[in-house]
Order: structure tokens, then sequence, then C-alpha cells
């Protein structure tokens, strides 16, 4: 039975998918597990004092409990995927200006905290997840590499003095020490794509959408970590 | 070795391989040192790096000089490809048939052929085995 599913486990990297909560330091996990010492909360209070514009029609934020982790998801008008940044920042005609989008993707964000990741990815998101699945395995810039590369390939090897995390987009908008900031998902992919010398997909592109679908997917119901505390 | 690296180059570089100058040592060492400039620290263990800041996806290149002539390690940076079809390696001298190259670098190698000199120069000083 024990050889039974270490077999599966070995065979399918999808029942064994790593956070990068697991490769982060215990200091940076203990920051992450304590909502007080979580830098990231300074966005959430902030999204708080936002969420006013939105109560009329939401309620308390906990409604919107299990969003996040179905994001991105379909939209029948535009008949694409939008990722929860854009769905937030583009809303009932209204447009938010980055600084409160993040604050407030970071406070709808915590309120799937826990659930797995479930994004769709049968009838039209199909697609995109292939979209997604080519650019991850495409090498690019300068430097000519790949995200499967370094993150399928080399996960829990050592860039410089990093180690490289599986990669997963699990807790974002995060705190990143290195950025003294809270940060949204598509910082994130600049930073790499930046890393490899390659020219980023702009914030809400086709390629920018498909990449962060393919990830969620990838991401094989990992918990939503949001505000994640990374280094 | 002068002009190692400008053997191998491209005939469109020529001229400038005629220019034939020596590799310098201690520029070499700098640059392998320079994490953004030569990156080779980023994915090799290089002597005089602190341990911490050292990638671990490559061979150690302590000793490489002992291994390799000046020759194979002009070949092994520029054209790596050579060793292994799926190297992770960049090309150091190249600067066409890449995809979405940051607008900063497009049509510009990671390195001069001057600098991979130096870095040979340098290289061929490593003899020790780790
Ligand atoms: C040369 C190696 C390399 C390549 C190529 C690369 N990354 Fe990364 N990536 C890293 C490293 C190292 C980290 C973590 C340390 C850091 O933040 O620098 C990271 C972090 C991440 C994270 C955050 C993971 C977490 O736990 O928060 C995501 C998401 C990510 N990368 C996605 C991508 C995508 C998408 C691509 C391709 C467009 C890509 N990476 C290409 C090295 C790479
Ligand atoms: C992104 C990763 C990466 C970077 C950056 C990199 N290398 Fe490498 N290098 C490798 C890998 C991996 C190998 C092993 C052979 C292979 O797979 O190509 C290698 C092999 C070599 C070898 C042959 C070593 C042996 O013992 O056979 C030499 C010499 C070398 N690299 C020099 C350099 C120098 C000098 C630089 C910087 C100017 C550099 N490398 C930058 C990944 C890298």
């Amino acid at each position: 039975m024990i050889r039974l599913l270490l077999a599966l486990l070995l065979a399918s990297p999808a029942l064994a998918q790593r956070s990068g909560y697991d490769d982060a330091s215990p200091e940076t996990r203990a920051m992450q597990d304590d909502d007080s010492a979580n830098p990231g909360f300074l966005w959430v209070r902030q999204g708080e004092e936002l969420w006013s514009s939105c109560a009329s029609c939401h309620g308390a934020p906990a409604s919107l409990r299990g969003v996040a982790a179905r994001y991105p998801a379909w939209d029948a008008t535009l008949g694409r995927p939008v990722t929860l940044a854009q769905r937030i920042a583009r809303h009932q005609g209204v447009s938010l200006p980055d600084d409160a989008v993040l604050a407030l993707t970071a406070l709808v964000g915590l309120q799937s905290r826990g659930m797995p990741l479930a994004v769709q990815t049968s009838g039209p998101m199909a697609r995109v997840v292939a979209d997604g699945d080519r650019l991850f395995h495409l090498r690019q810039g300068q430097l000519n590499l790949s995200c499967a590369n370094c993150h399928d390939d080399r996960a829990g090897q050592r860039l410089g003095g990093s180690i490289i995390p599986e990669g997963h987009a699990n807790g974002y908008p995060q705190y990143r020490l290195e950025w003294q900031s809270l940060g949204s998902f598509s910082r994130r992919l600049r930073s790499c794509m930046v890393g490899v010398r390659a020219e980023p997909y702009a914030p809400g592109s086709d390629q920018a959408v498909a990449i962060e679908l393919y990830l969620a997917q990838r991401a094989g119901g990992l918990k939503v970590e949001t505000p994640a505390v990374r280094p | 070795m002068p002009g190692i690296a400008r053997s191998l180059l491209p005939v469109s570089l020529s001229l400038w391989a005629s220019l034939a100058m020596a590799g310098d040592i201690e520029r070499g060492r700098a640059l392998m040192a320079d994490r953004t400039k030569s990156l080779c620290v980023l994915c090799h263990s290089v002597p005089g790096t602190p341990a911490h800041l050292q990638g671990s996806l490559a061979p150690d290149l302590d000793g490489v000089g002992a291994r390799y002539d000046a020759q194979a390690l002009a070949a092994h940076i520029t054209a790596p490809e050579r060793f292994n079809p799926d190297t992770i390696m960049p090309a150091y001298a190249r600067a066409e048939g890449l995809t979405n190259v940051n607008r900063a670098w497009i049509g510009k190698p990671v390195l001069e052929p001057g600098q991979i000199d130096d870095i040979i120069a340098y290289l061929l000083t490593l003899k020790d085995q780790p």
C-alpha cells in the first residue's frame, strides 16, 4: 500500500505540489502565520477602509469567501478570462487606481485563505490553459530560459543564494521581504521575466492572464495563503 | 590565448576579431564576481564567492582551468548547447535567434567578446581540484 502511494506520488507531481511557504525560512513562515506580524495586513486594513464603496452590493467582505480561489475566471461578456485584480480594477463602470486594487485584492484574497485553488479549466478555458502551458515552457529572453527550466526541473536547487520554489501563485498579493511591500502576481511575473532578460508581459495581457491561469491549475489544489510572506 | 573567444564568433565580427587582445585575469575575476554582469555564480560555484550566494545548478568551476584549455573554455561559454542540447547555460556571445528579448538587450550578447576573453584568462588560473 505504502509502495503504491509512493509510486503514485513519484509518478504524478500534481499530488505533491509544494507551496513557496515550505521553502521559506522559519522566520518568514512565522511572519505569515501571525496576522499581527504579517506586514501584508497593512494592505488588508487599507482594503477594509476602501470596502465602504463595495459594501452596498456585497455586504461584508466575508460574503466573497471562495471567490479568489476561482480566479482567473471566464468572463462571458468579454469572451475571455479575467484575473481577480482585473475584475476589481474595472467594476460597474468604475476604474480604480493601482494601490486601491492591490489593497482590495488582498482583502478579497484573504476571504479565501485556506481554500484550495480551483479554477475552471474546461470549456472555453481549455484553450487558455493550453496557451499558458506553452508560454510556461517557452524559452525566452536573452538568457533563453523557460519558467519550467527553473520551476519544474530545478525547484529546490539554488539560483544564486535563493532556493528556487515550485513557483506557485497561491498567495497573491503577497508581501516580499525583498520588495518591502505587498506585490501583485503581475509584479512577480515581471521579476522573473526581467530576470531572464525577457520583455515582461503587460499586466492583464492575454499572455499574462494565460500564465496566471495555467499556474492556478498547476498548483494542484494548494491552498490560498493570501497575503503570503516570501523572501 | 589572445582572441580565443573571438575565433568562435560569427564572421560578421571578424573585423573586431582582427584586433586580437589577450584576456586580463583581474578583469575576469571581477566579472565573475559580478552577479549581475556575468551571472556565472547564479548557477555555478566559483572560488572566492560566499557559499550562500552561489548557485547549485551547474558544476563547480574550481579546477576548471586544469580540465580545459582556452579553446574548450571558449566553446563552453559561447556554445554550451554543443555539450548539452538542453543546457540552461546561456550562449554568452549570442544575440540572435532568441525569443521575446527585453528591449534593453535586443541585439546584444550577454558579454562582449573581450569580456569573455577576460573570463577565460581567469578560469585558466583555477587549477585546484575542489
Ligand atoms: C532562472 C530561474 C527562474 C526562471 C526562468 C523563472 N523563475 Fe520564477 N522564481 C525564481 C526564483 C529563484 C524565485 C524565488 C526567489 C525570488 O523571488 O527571486 C521565483 C519565484 C517565482 C514565483 C513566486 C513563488 C512563490 O512561492 O511565491 C512565481 C509565481 C514564479 N517565480 C513564476 C515564474 C514564471 C511564470 C516564470 C516564467 C515566465 C518564471 N517564474 C521564470 C526563478 C526563476
Ligand atoms: C543559467 C545557468 C548557467 C549560467 C548563468 C552559467 N552556466 Fe556554465 N554551465 C551551466 C550548466 C548547467 C553546465 C553543465 C553542462 C550543461 O548542462 O550545459 C555548465 C557548464 C559550464 C562549463 C563546463 C564545466 C565542466 O566542468 O564541464 C564551464 C567552463 C562553464 N559552464 C562556465 C561558465 C561561465 C564562465 C559562466 C559565466 C560567464 C557560466 N558558465 C554561466 C549553467 C550555467
